[in-house]
């Protein structure tokens, strides 16, 4: 019987060289990450294992601290935490702390650091850990006591994942990317579609997809309940690592006559850009229906870790060029890392976005789950190229957040209401 | 274990109605219960005290989104002893074994309402509903998973397994 991908990854990190999918396993990860919110909790849960014994970390170089989401600390509370990870960094010499000037929004930074490569197990205390499928590893969130005891043992248990393959056929029309397929997507199965399950996206059209993209698309299998987001990787992976030499990372793909719990189609042709509305990601809608229901907004958010990268970027920068943000509407632009920040201000992007009357702000989680940097007040609406529209999450209780791409999140910051470029 | 439940009849109870982000910046976990299921019911409190609660009940997709483990640890600590779902976010789910908290998968939830009484044997896989008379079977966790809930969490496994190398 032939396996899949996310078997096969499993199955080689651990000790069980015959487990399939439904089998619990304990596997050795490559590495583990922590934010300033989970990882103080783990930080608590490591000193405590390791009490009395002679006991470190497993590894100084594969435990990864970013303090991202209330960062530039919001607050005292907030600097406690981040010190917390600070602390626990320099005591036991971690190599890949980051700090504030350095730290970007994790799920973009990692792999811009290289420090995610295909074939590996990783884990995060961070549900969009899932991201770095799109390199064709395994890679799950998962919860601060898990991270703090991989911290010690450099282990993870994990049932090992029924597969759901989705086939994305036909071509791409214009302005749809990643974000959209993935609306979609979550629109047609629902928010507990792929609970416990991985999500393989394949297809002619996932073959020629970038590799912003194809984050996007991993970033958001959490939020169809999917336990990791994968890709094969093929030559786009490859020229994405090409500072890297192959023989440091190991390439798996499915068997032909693998197992899945399921095969989903879609046909690519007839997917519009997506927009979700509130308050959760299964309500999308093609933008053709939103447009026509002329939904006035307050606030627009371009970034986060679902589309804060370069390729998101330029795709405002073309749509807003000379154009003017509506004078009712805040937006609110979040390169993902310092590197995408630079680029963008190199590129002309950032003078060009401050002219249009944006903000644009040091990478930051901020605003995504209501932290700091853009809160909503009561009936205020955002349209959000963020991951999560859930009641509350960005401010008050009473306000309502759309999730859309960065092509719509763009255009309709120019119009003041939910829109199309095309429009 | 005996008790009371409290239930909300909603599908997708998510992280941030469990505990709202904006109260992340403390990971003490009684600044936590203090604000558990505020968004989702500002009477949360009042109620589960007024009836003496210990078991949340709920629809399906229990603890969807974020992974934070501060969602069960402000449950547990508000005094919730399970929780029954017909189904969880895996996150939440793997969260809540790794701290101890037991947690139910179980279809018939129209079978248990608000103030009943229950009677939760885990290891013979017995759901009593003392109230209405009615008894269910639940499925038994996998071994792996019921060790860990035996020695109180994910924290002791790894302690035994460091003495044990």
């Amino acid at each position: 019987m032939g396996l899949t991908i996310t078997e096969k990854i499993l199955r080689d990190h651990s000790d069980n060289k015959n487990a399939v999918a439904g089998d619990i396993v304990l596997a050795k990860i490559d590495k583990c990450l922590g934010n300033d919110i989970t990882a103080p909790i783990s930080i608590n849960v490591f000193e405590e294992i390791i009490k009395g014994t002679n006991k470190g970390v497993f590894d100084k170089d594969k435990i990864i601290l970013t303090p991202d989401h209330f960062t530039p600390n919001k607050d005292v509370a907030s600097a406690i935490q981040s010190k917390m990870l600070k602390d626990f960094a320099y005591k036991y010499n971690l190599s890949n702390y980051f700090e504030m000037g350095r730290v970007g929004i994790e799920h973009c930074l990692i792999p811009q650091e290289r420090l995610v490569l295909p074939g590996e197990v990783f884990i995060g205390a961070d549900s969009h850990t899932c991201t770095y499928g799109a390199l064709g590893a395994f890679s799950t969130g998962v919860g601060s006591t898990d991270l703090g005891v991989a911290m010690v043992l450099g282990k993870c248990w994990f049932k090992i994942p029924e597969s759901i393959k989705f086939i994305y056929s036909g071509t791409l029309n214009k302005w749809v990317s990643g974000k959209d397929l993935i609306l979609y997507t979550i629109g047609k199965i629902g928010v507990d579609g792929a609970t416990y399950n991985a999500m393989e996206f394949t297809g002619e059209v996932i073959e020629h997809l970038s590799m912003a993209s194809r984050f996007t698309m991993c970033n958001m299998a959490i939020e169809a309940g999917g336990k990791n987001g994968i890709v094969a990787p093929d030559k786009i992976t490859k020229d994405y690592l090409k500072d890297i030499n192959e023989s440091n990372y190991r390439i798996y793909s499915s068997d032909r006559d693998a197992q899945y719990d399921n095969i989903i189609e879609f046909n690519c042709s007839e997917i519009e850009p997506q927009v979700a509305l509130p308050h959760l990601p299964e309500n999308a809608k093609p933008i053709s229906e939103v447009h026509n229901m002329q939904i006035e907004i307050d606030q627009v958010v371009i970034g986060s870790c679902t589309n804060g990268r370069l390729e998101d970027l330029e795709v405002a920068a073309r749509i807003i060029g000379r154009n003017k943000i509506n004078p009712r509407i805040r937006c609110i632009i979040i390169p993902g890392t310092q590197e995408i920040y630079l680029e963008a201000l190199k590129k002309g992007y950032v003078e060009l976005f401050i002219k249009s009357g944006a903000v644009v702000s040091t990478p930051t989680c901020g605003p995504c789950l209501g932290g700091h940097m853009g809160i909503l007040a009561p009936n205020e609406k955002a349209l959000s190229t963020t991951n999560r529209n859930f009641l509350g999450r960005m401010g008050h209780i009473e306000s309502e957040i759309y999730l859309a791409s960065p092509a719509i999140a763009a255009a309709s910051a120019i119009k003041g209401y939910i829109t199309s470029p095309d429009y | 274990m005996n008790g009371i439940v409290l239930k909300y009849n909603q599908k997708n109870i998510n992280t941030d109605l469990i505990i709202p982000a904006r109260y992340l910046t403390n990971s003490d976990s009684q600044h936590l219960a203090s604000h558990c299921m505020e968004d989702l019911d500002r009477n949360f409190k009042q109620k589960k005290e007024e009836l003496n609660a210990t078991i949340i009940v709920a629809d399906s997709n229990f603890g969807c989104g974020s992974s934070r483990e501060q969602a069960p640890i402000a449950l547990k600590t508000a005094g919730v002893k399970c929780i029954i779902a017909p189904s969880y976010a895996r996150i939440f789910y793997r969260n809540a074994i790794n701290i101890g908290l037991p947690i139910i998968e179980f279809q018939d939830i129209s079978m248990i309402n608000t103030g009943d009484e229950l009677e939760i044997n885990f290891n013979e896989g017995n759901l009593k509903n003392i109230t209405n008379a009615s008894e269910f079977k639940i499925n038994k966790m996998p071994k792996f998973l019921q060790e860990i809930i035996s020695i109180g969490g994910l924290v002791n496994y790894a302690k035994k397994k460091i003495l044990e190398k």
